[in-house]
Order: structure tokens, then C-alpha cells, then sequence
């Protein structure tokens, strides 16, 4: 194990390559998660987009998709595979390289150490061997669009046999999904480390003064995220290895006997079940939603409090909401096989604990709502994110629970209700999040102001593309539209939704062109934009007593002790509206 | 924000009134303990980490077990009894040389460290002879998902042994170097201790292969 960080040198490596790429520093290493986020995300709207294209257009022949996919797109026209592919790694990508990484790895690399009072992570070494093996990931990921047959098809749950028979299954089938297993175990152990990394901080290197009940919640739902990480990635590397066997070594884990593939009969494997595919890969997946969207509630928690200049209403039962959400995600992974043919019983038991779930839920938005009740709030664009995350965990999380009726799933879980579901609450609101840490921490991280008014404008932008685009989904769902079919035009009883699926891809198109006003406020603030103060949104954590951007060591020196809780907002009789957690102790304020 | 004070200072903090020093972790400079405690704190959370992956593999193999009627159990290689009491050895070893550094013996230290090392090496060569035999009698990976799951757990162990016993062998080369400073004591106890799991879990892989497999 890597020696832990409190031995590292007070100042900055000179060296480029250590200074910048190859970097200790748990905050150069949270910038590189980042961007390396940010470019999957684009990657992965991109390919949404292609898909939403064709969706529309399935007639349609586009000379440039004739020079990108020679064989997948000959004479300019998508193949069905083609859109398999575009679906399967628009998945991948936007579930591992950026729901997973940027919220936890990115910013928490980088405020985790600083929110608590530590100089650094506990295995500076580890920690960039955690980014490092994420990009190697991501590079291999990305090749199997360049490999003979192309990117996988088997969807971003990679379900056997499809992705177990190799070739025989289909074009992206071959080198294509062995890139893709083998990208998915080493991104598992990439976010092994980086949990690692992330529990010994919380637990041991916070200073003086800083208990358990003193931490923002940011860092809670960091630390929580460790933990789900930690369990959940252990379990899906195991069933890749397995997966991985199955495709090479002609082992029979998850493939039956009799299957007739592409008209041949397979005869080297008998025996296995893809049914303990889908327990092992959803006894993984399920805490990964909430891996993506933990963070999110934890930033939309400091951001309310913060510029409502109230306190979080309910600290303490906020952070127990976090810690059984937690728990109760590795006991639901259930609901995501009611199709499967499960006893009733078993489903009936796995939609009551999903039920459960609802109650933290629950307690968390009412939480925020008290939060907000009576305060001065301030609409700074990253409030505004804050507040559209709570907008969208609210209309996903309802959608929720009708999916967690077995009765009910049955008819919703191959139609487009369940994208919509699932893109509201885990995949928009927890971009949403990720927008609203960027504002939020922009001045600190880079030591400038991102504009407020294109931040609005992009924000107002997104926020109505994203209902345009995921609203409507459930009603093709209820309409009974299936989802992962590249081409429905030639369905009878789906024609009449064809309008909806065209609102849908201009709503795409629109949102995807408000985020070019994000990329332009980034990097134009990145290079002009006004100088940040230390601390510019009044905030109490230990990030903004540090000048912006920090120092390499982050408090220069000085052992930061902590005296007051994380969210002392408009305390009667204080000077200012807000007590910073490093303030000297009060008579009356003794604690949040 | 208009309307509030700008609080660009870090105040000076007062001592804690509550002999708060054992309240938040302490970083390093509050307390020097804390490095090592993160390292046992990281060695613990990997081995929970450990744990899971074996858990997923044991859970499919009751799964596996159970589906139909093509499983047939592997003949064991009687190596691995061998090898089972060789690993016991090197841990019993590591055990002696640690106390040995208790006592501040330290040539003593380096003969029983470098002896469990050794016998870890052993253990892996004794592992790969196994497979060898494996092998040589037909019995392969794919051949039955008995065969497969006994080559998925016994890899896998394996892989483990090589971050362990690579552990052991870096602590070994700082010992024989006479360089074993307070900071290795910890490199010492956590490399032992996730030799110690890596021991436990060969020992309960031999139960459930003998047993289930």
C-alpha cells in the first residue's frame, strides 16, 4: 500500500509531468477527472444525438455516417447495429466516465481533503493510480469504436449470451465487446482504489476538531459513495472476469445450453445462466445509481443552505437519509429483473425494500424545502442548478415508484418510460449536480468567476430542454413504444407518436446546443473571467479560508481547527450572516 | 453577494476547551499517528473490498451449482495440501518475526521475515505445479464449471498472493538493509496482516472446494 500522504513535500513538484500529468496532488488529480468527464460527456451526447437523428430519420442517407462506419453505415444509411452500438456505448460512457466519475472522483478528489482539513488524500500515489487506470479505461473504451465490427451492442448491462457468444451475436460483438468487459474491470479497479482513498481520508485525516457531525454534507455523501463503490465494484469485476471466461476460455457461468444464434446451433456451452449475470451486474448496478447521484444530493445540500443563508434543515437526519439510502441500495437490485420471471414473492419482497428507499428520499426533499422555507435565498446560477436537481430527483423519483410495482413494471420496462425514468434522476439530475458544483466551485478551483448571465441563459436552457426531451418519453412509454429499436416508423400502433419522437430530437438538439454556452463560459472563465475573492458566496466550509486557487499543500502550513458546524447561516447576535467552521468558538453557537 | 462582510481571514484558532484532539482524525500535524492509521484503515477497507469479490464468486458458484446436472466435481491435485500447510508455515513465520521486533531482535526479525517470504514464494510455485497437474491431466478450465471455479478462485487468489507476497518481499529487502524505520513498522504490520486474510481465505477456498467445489 502506498505510503499516506502526510509525507509528501509542502511545495508543488517543478517538473511539467509531475506538476501537471503525472501529479500527486489530489487537486491537479480532481481537475483531471474533470475534464476527462467533460470530454466523455460530450462523446456521449454526441452519440445520443446520432441516435435521436435516426430515430426520426430511419430513411435517411448522410454521406458523413458512410465515411465514419463503412460497413455499419454503407451508403450513408444506419444499420440497426449501428444504433445498438451508438446506444450501448452512449450507456457505458455516460454511466462510468461521467455519473461516476466527475461528481465523486472529480470533485471529491478535489474538496474532500480540503472540506475536512487535510493536506492532501491518504495515498497521493494511489490516487493517481486510481485517474490513470480510469483513463486507460476510457481509452480502451473508446477503441472498440476502431476495431474490426465496431462498438458492442449488448447495452451498458453488457447481458449475456449476447455479450458471451462473441462474433456469432452480431458485428460489435467480437473484439468490440472484449474491449468493452475488459475496460468495465479495469475501471473497477480504478474506482477500487479511489474508494479506498476516499474512506481512510474521511476516516483518519480529518483535523482538529472536524467530528463526524461537523462535516459538510458533501462530504458525507463522499464518503457514502466510497463505501457503495467499494462493495459495488468488487462485485461487478468479479462477473466480468466470469463474463470475460465465458467469451475466451469457453467457460459456461452465464450461457445456457441450445442456444440457436445467427442460425447455428451453440454447441460448446451448456449450463450456465444469464440470470446470475443480471443478479451479480444489478447487485452492482443498483447502488451505481446511487454512486451517481449521492454526490448530487450532497452539493444541492451545501448549495441550499448556502445561498438561502439558512441551515440545512435537519442535518443530522440528512445524513442518516444518506447513510440508509446507502444501505438500502444493496437490497434492491430486484426491481431491475421483475421480467426476469422471479417468484412473486421474491418481488414482492424487493418492491417493498424499494418502497422503503423512498422514505430517506423523501425525508431529503423535504429536508431541502424546509431548508429553502424563509430564506433570503440568492439565484446564483449555481443555486439554480441546486434547485433543478431537486426538480428532477422529485419528477424521477416518482416515476420510481411506479416501476417498483411488479405489476406495473411488467408492462413499463421495455418502453420508454424507464428512459425517462431513469435519465431524469440519474443521469440529468445528477449532470445538474455536477453543473451546480461547477459554478459553485469554479472561483475556487481555478481562482476566477464563471459569467452569471450566460450561466442563467444556460441554465434556463437546459432545464427546459431536458423535461422537452424526457417528459414526453414516459408517454410513449405508457403509449406502449419499446425502447433499444432503432426503427419504428413501419409500427402501426407507434405512428402516431412519430410528432412526439421529432419534439423530443429538436428538444435534444437544443439542449445539446445550450451546452456550447457552458464549454464558452468554461473556457472563456477559465482565461478572462473576473478575479474570485476568497470566499465569494459567504460560505462557511474550510475551502474558501484558502486563497482561490489553493496552495499545493492547501492550508500553508496552518493546522486549520474546526469550532463550529458546516451550516452556521444567519445565527441571531452573530456579526455576519454566516460562521465560518473555523471561527473561534462562541458562548451561544457552540455547535450546528 | 451584496449585504454580507467580506471573511477573507483565517483567524488564529484557540486550544480546544475540550481536549478535542481525539474529536476529528487529526491530520498530520495534529497527530503523528494518523498516517498509520489511514494505512490500516486503507489495508481494512481493501480487505472488505477482497471479501466482496469472493462473496460474488462464492454466490455463483452456489447459483452455478445448483442449475443442473453438469456439474462434476474436479479430482484435487494432493499438492495443495502441501501447499495449504506451506502458507500456514510462512504466516506462523511472519507472526515470530514480528514479535521477534517487539523484542527488538532484529537479526531474528530478518531471519523469520525472510523465511515467510520465502515460503509465500513457495506457496505460489507450489500453486503453479498444481495447475501444471492439472493440466497434463486434461482437466481444464472450460472442461466443467466445477474445473472452471476451481481455477477462478484459485486464480484469483493468487493474484492477491502476488500484491502480498510482493509486500513481504519489499519489507524484506528494507530489513536486510538494516533500514527499518518507524515508517516501515507500518509497512510491516499491514503486509502481515493482509498476508494473515490472504491465509484465512485460502484456508476457507480449501473448505468450500473440497465441500462444493
Amino acid at each position: 500500500m502506498a505510503a499516506p500522504a502526510t509525507h509528501t513535500a509542502h511545495h508543488a513538484p517543478d517538473g511539467f509531468i509531475r506538476k501537471y500529468v503525472f501529479s500527486l496532488d489530489h487537486k491537479v488529480i480532481g481537475i483531471q477527472y474533470y475534464f476527462l468527464g467533460l470530454f466523455s460527456v460530450f462523446i456521449g451526447m454526441a452519440l445520443s444525438l446520432l441516435m435521436r437523428f435516426h430515430m426520426v430519420n430511419p430513411e435517411a442517407k448522410v454521406a458523413w455516417f458512410a465515411k465514419l462506419w463503412p460497413s455499419a453505415a454503407a451508403g450513408g444509411m444506419m444499420t440497426p447495429e449501428l444504433y445498438l452500438s451508438l446506444m450501448t456505448m452512449h450507456g457505458t460512457i455516460m454511466v462510468f466516465f461521467v455519473l461516476t466519475t466527475v461528481p465523486q472522483s472529480g470533485f471529491g478528489n478535489y474538496f474532500l481533503p480540503i472540506q475536512i482539513g487535510a493536506e492532501d488524500m491518504a495515498f497521493p500515489v494511489l490516487n493517481m493510480m486510481s485517474f490513470w487506470t480510469t483513463f486507460l479505461a476510457l481509452v480502451v473504451m473508446v477503441s472498440a469504436f476502431f476495431v474490426q465490427g465496431g462498438a458492442p451492442l449488448a447495452g451498458w448491462t453488457g447481458y449475456p449470451p449476447l455479450s458471451g457468444l462473441g462474433r456469432l451475436t452480431g458485428p460489435g460483438e467480437g473484439l468490440g465487446q472484449t474491449l468493452w468487459i475488459v475496460s468495465i474491470a479495469i475501471f473497477c479497479g480504478a474506482s477500487l482504489m479511489g474508494a479506498i482513498n476516499f474512506i481512510a481520508t474521511t476516516v483518519d485525516l480529518r483535523c482538529r476538531g472536524m467530528r463526524l457531525m461537523r462535516m459538510p454534507l458533501t462530504c458525507w455523501t463522499w464518503l457514502v459513495t466510497a463505501i457503495l463503490a467499494l462493495l459495488g465494484f468488487a462485485v461487478l469485476l468479479a462477473a466480468g472476469v466470469l463474463l470475460i471466461l465465458d467469451r475466451s476460455a469457453g467457460t459456461s457461468f452465464f450461457i445456457p445450453g441450445g442456444l440457436m444464434v445467427s442460425d447455428q446451433i451453440i454447441t460448446n456451452h451448456k449450463g450456465g445462466s444469464p440470470l446470475l449475470w443480471q443478479h451479480l451486474f444489478w447487485f452492482f448496478g443498483h447502488p451505481e445509481v446511487y454512486i451517481a447521484i449521492l454526490p448530487g444530493m450532497g452539493v444541492t445540500s451545501h448549495l441550499l443552505a448556502t445561498f438561502s443563508r439558512k441551515p440545512v434543515f435537519g442535518y443530522k437526519a440528512m445524513v442518516y437519509a444518506v447513510l440508509s439510502i446507502g444501505f438500502l441500495g444493496f437490497l434492491v437490485w430486484g426491481h431491475h429483473m421483475f421480467m426476469s420471471g422471479m417468484n412473486p414473492y421474491s418481488a414482492m419482497a424487493f418492491s417493498v425494500l424499494t418502497m422503503c428507499i423512498g422514505v430517506p428520499s423523501a425525508i431529503k426533499t423535504f429536508n431541502w424545502i424546509g431548508t429553502l422555507w424563509g430564506g433570503k435565498i440568492h439565484f446564483d446560477t449555481a443555486m439554480m442548478f441546486s434547485l433543478g436537481f431537486v426538480s428532477l430527483f422529485v419528477t424521477g423519483g416518482i416515476s420510481g415508484i411506479f416501476l417498483g410495482q411488479p405489476a406495473l413494471d411488467l408492462y413499463f420496462h421495455d418502453t420508454y418510460f424507464v428512459v425517462g425514468h431513469f435519465h431524469m434522476i440519474m443521469g440529468v439530475a445528477a449532470i445538474f449536480g455536477m453543473f451546480a458544483g461547477t459554478f459553485y466551485w469554479f472561483p475556487k478551483m481555478f481562482g476566477r468567476m464563471m459569467n452569471e448571465t450566460l450561466g442563467k441563459i444556460h441554465f434556463y436552457a437546459t432545464f427546459i430542454g431536458v423535461y422537452c426531451i424526457f417528459t414526453p418519453m414516459h408517454f410513449v412509454g405508457l403509449a406502449g413504444n419499446p425502447r433499444r429499436y432503432s426503427d419504428f416508423s413501419n409500427v402501426e400502433y407507434l405512428a402516431g407518436l412519430m410528432p412526439v419522437h421529432k419534439f423530443m430530437t429538436q428538444a435534444a438538439y437544443f439542449t445539446a446546443a445550450a451546452q456550447i454556452l457552458f464549454l464558452i463560459n468554461l473556457f472563456w472563465s477559465l482565461k478572462k473571467g473576473p478575479k474570485a475573492p476568497m470566499n465569494p458566496w459567504h460560505s462557511t466550509s474550510l475551502e474558501w479560508t484558502i486563497p482561490s486557487p489553493p496552495p499545493f499543500d492547501n492550508f500553508a502550513g496552518v493546522h486549520p481547527v474546526v469550532n463550529h458546524g458546516p451550516y452556521e447561516f444567519s445565527v441571531p447576535g452573530a456579526p455576519n450572516d454566516f460562521i465560518m467552521q473555523t471561527d473561534p468558538p462562541t458562548e451561544q453557537h457552540h455547535d450546528a | 453577494m451584496p449585504g454580507s462582510v467580506s471573511h477573507d481571514v483565517i483567524l488564529p484558532p484557540p486550544p480546544p476547551t475540550d481536549g478535542g484532539w481525539g474529536d476529528g482524525g487529526g491530520n498530520n500535524h495534529d497527530n503523528r499517528g494518523s498516517g498509520r492509521r489511514a494505512s490500516f484503515t486503507g489495508l481494512y477497507v481493501l480487505l472488505a473490498a477482497s471479501t466482496m469479490v469472493f462473496a460474488a464468486l462464492t454466490s455463483a458458484l452456489v447459483v452455478r451449482r445448483g442449475l443442473g446436472d453438469d456439474w462434476h466435481s474436479m479430482p484435487k491435485p494432493a499438492i495443495l495440501w502441501v501447499n495449504t500447510a506451506i502458507l500456514l508455515a510462512s504466516s506462523v513465520a511472519l507472526e515470530l518475526a514480528r514479535r521477534s521486533l517487539r523484542k527488538g531482535a532484529r537479526s531474528r526479525f530478518n531471519g523469520w521475515w525472510t523465511l515467510g517470504t520465502a515460503l509465500g514464494f513457495a506457496f505460489l510455485a507450489g500453486q503453479v505445479i498444481a495447475w501444471k497437474e492439472l493440466n497434463d491431466a486434461g482437466l481444464y478450465i472450460s472442461s466443467n464449471p466445477s474445473n472452471s471455479f476451481f481455477y477462478v478462485f484459485t486464480y484469483a487468489h493468487a493474484f492477491h498472493l502476488l500484491g502480498g507476497v510482493g509486500a513481504l518481499f519489499y519489507v524484506d529487502i528494507q530489513a536486510l538493509r538494516l533500514s527499518l524505520g518507524p515508517a516501515k513498522r507500518t509497512a510491516i504490520d499491514v503486509s502481515a496482516i493482509f498476508w494473515h486474510f490472504l491465509d484465512a481465505l485460502w484456508v476457507y477456498l480449501m473448505v468450500l472446494l473440497y465441500v462444493w467445489g
